[in-house]
């Protein structure tokens, strides 16, 4: 028999009971976060039936979606939808015993951010909480994947989700990336390589030694990010830099219990011999920095590539998308990519929100503005991010460089508050998603790293960040 | 939930791949508390253009403005977990989607509304597509119980298709799964307390 992966012991671990014979069981989830605009109807089904929640302390709610993050910040929502959704959200927390940041709350920001910043997430947990982007998790070793508000209500009556195994996938990512190629770009590669369905019905773990090499928030990232390719969890196997991310966390154990906790966490790792169903290699070393150029996250090339040839897919029904794509986007097969014009620069996001991403843009904007007609917003991951960012004298930079310095919150990663693309205006974006109306009816966004839109942001258009930093564009 | 028995109507189709949630929702219809007036955002920036229906929008068409289930192309449903995209479908009479594959939060979020997903081969997928695409022939029928697609609405031929058995049961009956899940909270609370043995530290 052969060994068993990490997600497999991590599922073996949860199982509370088989339901029937097709495999399908019963799943313990150790946590969950919620946010204000996929719980509501959660706990009016709650409410409904009468039912309480099963255990109100592995909960933690927090205004992250709909709020604004104009720099002064307040308990105005930016229109009444989303005061009576953080309203209704708060009434919940009260009724429901469950720990709730609100928007005035140092320890607030995007959920993903946050539940990490506060040690709520530790390896070996399996996480399931009301936003796709919930496998960010997968970095510390615990098992992280999205569901939908009946699952929510479903995990607070119960503790549990009704599950079904995954296939398995194994990432190796090799090689050594090049100077101004990040975490986000291999993800970005990853995704292009395999499709925005290439990971669908699997969990991924990642694995090899640029992964070993990257930080906890470059893992972050790509566990983020690889659900544009479908992945329902991802895991990868929690080593000493996860231990020192979580050690001294508020909700992290302490003492004594810390030590048995960090010596069982460090057993965590598929068998040598384990089977995955899928396996993919990406050598990082060979990457360029990668953007966008459609409205689908698979829709990318190198910054150093034209935008390809509709005609060249393969498929009637991927052509007439691509052109679709190219039509919405306003661009024409043959163009450069590196010389589109953008009219907004954004960093922030789940997924390149977090310290490291502003010390790179820091790096970008130091000494240099942003262009004339483009608009520079950076949104910390998180209140505490922010205060970091101040007190290391990077929102001096970013200030100085002509960038709108915000608070923290979702904003334009999907643009549900105030922080919002007039129609046809193009962004270069830190964030996960590119489709049709992301960031408003009739936006368009070209996704990239931090660095990459620090570029963007100070050349007025889509530029290669290495001719920026010395680094060797290919 | 409404149970799925038998259904009849007409089928559009909507063969680009990975239609994602913002698309199906988009964020301005997310405002609200409850499932209310999703119907008029399911699909709206394809639906209407400058507050009119858009002519070229397959559902805008004659012939497809009441359609029932949608054909649909490779990963349907991606991205964002956005539930209110399912109760939309639904309120704009969606009652199955038929394709090769569906996002996996999507897919839950159907099952757990009662709104049928059938998965079927590429080749059949584009033979439906294709009949439907026709005003002429895009009635079908779903007959769960049987498991098959009854082509046409009368002329007899019929496409098969695969469903687990728990899935299949939920959906005819309707059944509330919060229900079915605490019949086992003896194992839940027994399992429990294992689990906080074995990791006190997550408790």
């Amino acid at each position: 028999m052969s060994g068993r992966t990490l997600y497999d012991k991590l599922i073996d671990a949860h199982v509370v009971r088989q339901i029937d014979d097709d495999g399908l069981v019963l799943l313990y989830v150790d946590r969950t976060v919620l946010n204000e605009y996929t719980s509501p109807q959660a706990f009016s089904g709650l409410r409904q039936a009468g039912r309480k929640v099963w255990n109100p302390r592995a909960a933690l709610m927090v205004v992250d979606h709909v709020n604004s993050t104009a720099a002064v910040r307040t308990r105005q929502m930016p229109d009444a939808g989303a005061a009576r959704q953080v309203d209704y959200f708060a009434e919940n927390a009260r009724d429901f015993g469950i720990e709730y940041f609100d928007i005035l709350d140092p320890r607030q920001g995007i959920e993903h951010v946050i539940a990490p910043e506060q040690g709520l997430v530790m390896p070996g947990m399996v996480i399931a909480a009301g936003d796709s982007h919930s496998t960010a998790y997968g970095a510390f070793g615990a098992l992280g994947y999205g569901i939908g508000t009946s699952d929510i209500e479903h995990y607070l009556a119960t503790s549990t989700v009704r599950y079904r195994r995954m296939k398995t996938m194994r990432i190796d990512v090799t090689g050594r990336p090049s100077l101004g190629v990040t975490a986000k770009d291999i993800v970005m590669e990853i995704i292009r390589r395999i499709g925005a369905d290439g990971a669908a019905g699997y969990a991924v773990e990642f694995c090899g030694p640029a992964v070993t090499d990257m930080t906890v928030e470059g893992r972050i990232v790509m566990s983020i990010m690889i659900v544009e390719a479908g992945a329902r969890g991802v895991v990868i196997a929690p080593d000493q830099k996860v231990l020192d991310y979580l050690q001294g966390r508020p909700r992290a154990p302490k003492g004594e219990m810390w030590t048995r906790a960090s010596e069982a966490w460090l057993q965590l790792r598929s068998d040598p011999d384990a089977r995955f169903d899928r396996h993919v290699t990406i050598d990082a070393g060979e990457i360029a920095p990668v953007v966008t150029w459609g409205t689908s996250p698979d829709q990318a090339i190198a910054v150093t590539d034209c935008i390809p040839d509709p005609e060249s897919n393969g498929a009637a029904d991927r052509k007439a998308a691509a052109r679709r794509a190219l039509a919405y986007m306003g661009l024409e097969a043959g163009t450069p990519i590196a010389s589109v014009p953008i009219d907004l620069a954004f960093i922030g996001s789940c997924t390149n929100s977090r310290i490291e991403d502003l010390r790179d843009a820091a790096r970008i904007f130091g000494g240099r503005h942003v262009a004339p007609g483009v608009r520079a917003i950076v949104v910390p991951g998180s209140t505490r991010i922010r205060a970091q960012a101040e007190a290391e004298g990077i929102a001096r930079v970013l200030i100085d460089a002509g960038v709108e310095w915000r608070q923290s919150g979702c904003s334009m990663c999907l643009a549900m508050n105030d922080d919002v693309l007039a129609p046809g205006q193009r962004s270069a974006s830190s964030t996960n998603r590119n489709f049709e109306g992301r960031q408003g009816p009739g936006s368009r966004t070209h996704l990239m790293s931090p660095a990459m839109v620090a570029a963007a942001a100070v050349t007025g258009r889509i530029t290669d960040v290495r001719t920026l930093i010395g680094g060797e564009p290919q | 939930m409404t149970p799925f028995l038998r259904v009849a109507g007409v089928a559009a189709p909507m063969t680009t791949p990975n239609i994602d949630t913002d698309v199906i929702m988009p964020k301005m219809f997310l405002k609200g508390v409850d499932r209310s007036g999703l119907g008029d955002g399911a699909f709206n920036l394809l639906r209407f253009s400058a507050g009119k229906p858009n002519p070229d929008f397959v559902l805008n068409l004659e012939g497809y403005r009441d359609a029932c289930f949608l054909v649909v192309g490779p990963n349907f449903g991606c991205g964002s977990s956005r539930e209110h995209a399912v109760w939309g479908l639904q309120q704009l009479g969606i009652r199955a989607l038929i394709g090769t594959t569906f996002a996996g939060i999507f897919y839950d979020n159907c099952a757990n509304n009662g709104l049928l997903t059938i998965s079927l081969d590429v080749a059949t997928i584009g033979m439906l597509a294709e009949r439907v695409a026709d005003p002429l022939t895009n009635r079908l029928a779903i007959d769960l119980e049987r498991q098959f697609i009854l082509l046409d609405g009368r002329d007899g031929s019929a496409v098969s298709f695969a469903i687990e058995a728990a899935r299949k049961e939920a959906f005819l009956t309707g059944r509330d799964a919060i229900s079915s899940t605490l019949v086992f909270a003896d194992d839940m609370r027994a399992f429990e307390a294992r689990h906080r043995a074995e990791n006190p530290w997550f408790f």
